[in-house]
């Protein structure tokens, strides 16, 4: 459904263009949830916007690759089909719900504009519609709801209601973006409760970007981990969190707080993670790496350096800890 | 023991959120005791006060009632003259260090401030070699001192706020969400470090977080806050495996997974 091919993003400073996101592919099918993993500056995000051309607005500029939404290309679209296929076709859930909505406006009437836009009803037909949606993400009072004001909401309210933003204009595939992340945990776990219910009963495809391994293990049937703007590993759900293939994600993986035992000291990654434009030569991680060879610096390491049926990772070390 | 809180009680009046004549208690008869060298935890959600009582327990706000008691004496009732000297012995650590720190400053000017109020004696010199001390005890290379927060990531900033709170030598620190904006990987440094200084320098903690996962390995008592009070508090082991209060058994429950086979409904 959507394909992202070999893409690469640069942002453009001041004239100098820095790489940021290199050579990324992954596809998102029908009714099938992927996450993409990683922590801040790895190019998650921008990978995410980009499939909506979010990006150019901030200097962010495509140098290779093509993002191809039922095989047509996104950045050949003309303006009027890339409005039509936000937010239409490709929703996307962000992750402060207070930014998204606008404050000046009342829920109802920015409701209301995106469904007329979108689905060309009349203004009472779109105030039933946003009714309705309201209603299935549980806000039982949808009809008072469309006279209030965002900052009139809770945070997981305004989360409910941009969900059902998203929902009611009929989408095949969403992308979030740390959809709970500035949420209570008890909030989350509804949050997420809900998203995988719709995402179920519509058979959506879901792009879910994230640095949390919980929402993964919740949501995700597939994982990408990205490190330092390429994509380290991916494979299954249970690949990744049973087998994790790249030490990366292993590390990764090993630092959260209920991995150790108590009175036990956190496993850590020394150091930080290079900034865009600091990328070492070969592994980006090679630096970090307690598996890294002279092998690993010396050049790039393939995507698929190691593979095991639809489980791949970027690395030349894997074998050896089996 | 170090530092006592009895029955502590803030109303917020009128003002920017409320309406005229609103009032809203945020925290309501809290009252905990914290030891030499111990870490104690508030967890709670947002709104639920734990906040607000770091920030009474600093006295960044004034308590409309109750007392905090630092060996013997009141803070509550300490003049302005005393609170400055009392802030040798509890500092605090913030959740944005970015937000904490001065963008206008040099990293080691910051680190240096309190140093100024409670060892005057030093010169420049002096206080810039234990600045440079403090940051490599902090995991920070003494040579970025001169540098400015922006030029530093979240870790670091982190690093350096730890810094100037350690800098005086306090007995208490509070630290408010001080590892929520970091990334999984981050907070494992960060979190090691805190635990390193408490062998070391004996420093207690209280350690607010709405996070459980990290409150299980930091804290070894927890207070549970739910609009205001405190609904269960006890050692961390009993409250996370045996919780009495149902607000406390609903948080656990909504802790997020740790593995696919958790959920509910697997297909």
């Amino acid at each position: 459904m959507l394909e992202i091919k070999d893409l690469s993003l640069a942002i453009q400073h001041q004239e100098t263009a820095t790489m940021a996101v290199k050579n990324i592919t992954l596809t998102i099918s029908k009714g099938r949830v992927l996450g993409l993993v990683g922590e801040s500056g790895c190019g998650k995000t921008l990978t995410a916007q980009a499939v909506l051309r979010l990006g150019e607005y901030q200097g962010i500029e495509r140098v290779n690759g093509d993002i191809l939404w039922h095989g047509e290309s996104v950045f050949d679209m003309s303006d009027k089909r890339l409005r039509a296929m936000r937010g239409g076709q490709v929703a996307m859930i962000f992750q402060e719900p207070m930014t998204a909505l606008n404050p000046v406006f009342s829920i109802g009437s920015q409701m209301v504009e995106v469904i007329r836009l979108h689905l060309g009803l009349s203004k009472s037909q779109a105030k039933e519609h946003a009714i309705h949606y309201l209603k299935d993400v549980g806000l039982d009072e949808a009809e008072e709801l469309l006279n209030q004001y965002p900052d009139s909401l809770s945070g997981g309210m305004r989360q409910r209601v941009l969900i059902a933003m998203a929902m009611s204009l009929h989408p095949e595939c969403i992308i979030a973006d740390e959809p709970t992340t500035a949420l209570d945990v008890s909030v989350q776990k509804r949050i997420i409760a809900l998203l995988r219910k719709l995402q179920k009963e519509n058979n959506l495809g879901m792009l879910l970007v994230t640095h949390d391994f919980g929402l993964v293990a919740e949501m995700c049937d597939d994982v990408v981990v990205m490190y330092a703007g390429e994509v380290v590993e991916s494979g299954s759900v249970l690949d990744i969190f049973d087998h994790p293939a790249h030490p990366y994600t292993q590390a990764l993986m090993g630092c959260r707080p209920e991995m150790v035992k108590e009175g036990e000291s956190l496993t850590v990654i020394e150091g930080q993670v290079p900034a865009p434009g600091t990328w070492p030569k070969g592994c980006h991680f090679a630096p970090r790496c307690s598996r890294a060879s002279e092998a690993c610096q010396i050049k790039a390491i393939a995507a698929n350096a190691w593979q095991d049926s639809g489980h791949q990772a970027r690395c030349i070390h894997v074998q050896e800890q089996a | 023991m170090v530092l006592e809180a009895k029955h502590l009680r803030k109303v917020f009046q009128s003002g920017a959120l409320l309406k005229k004549g609103q009032e809203k208690v945020a925290v309501d008869d809290v009252s905990f005791q914290l030891k030499t060298g111990e870490s104690l935890a508030i967890v709670g959600e947002s709104g639920s006060g734990k906040s607000t009582v770091a920030r009474l327990v600093m006295r960044l706000i004034e308590a409309s009632k109750g007392e905090i008691v630092w060996q013997g004496n009141d803070v509550t009732k300490m003049s302005d003259r005393q609170l400055r000297q009392h802030r040798q012995h509890i500092q605090m650590v913030f959740q944005d260090p970015f937000a904490s720190l001065n963008p206008r400053m040099r990293i080691w000017e910051s680190v240096a401030e309190g140093l100024r109020v409670h060892a005057p004696e030093l010169n420049q010199s002096q206080r810039q070699e234990k600045v440079a001390d403090m940051l490599e005890r902090c995991g920070l290379s003494a040579s970025t001192m001169q540098r400015y927060p922006h030029q530093f990531s979240g870790g670091q900033r982190q690093r350096i706020g730890i810094a100037r709170a350690l800098i005086v030598k306090p007995k208490v620190l509070v630290l408010d969400e001080p590892v929520s904006a970091l990334d999984v990987s981050v907070q494992a440094q960060i979190l090691n470090l805190l635990a390193d200084i408490q062998a070391d320098m004996g420093v207690a903690y209280l350690f607010i977080s709405h996070d459980l996962s990290v409150v299980r390995h930091i804290a070894k008592r927890v207070l549970v806050m739910f609009q205001g009070k405190v609904v269960e508090e006890g050692s961390v082991l009993d409250v996370f495996t045996k919780p009495q209060h149902e607000y406390t058994q609903n948080l656990l429950a909504a802790r997020p997974i740790t593995h696919p086979s958790e959920r509910e409904d697997i297909v």
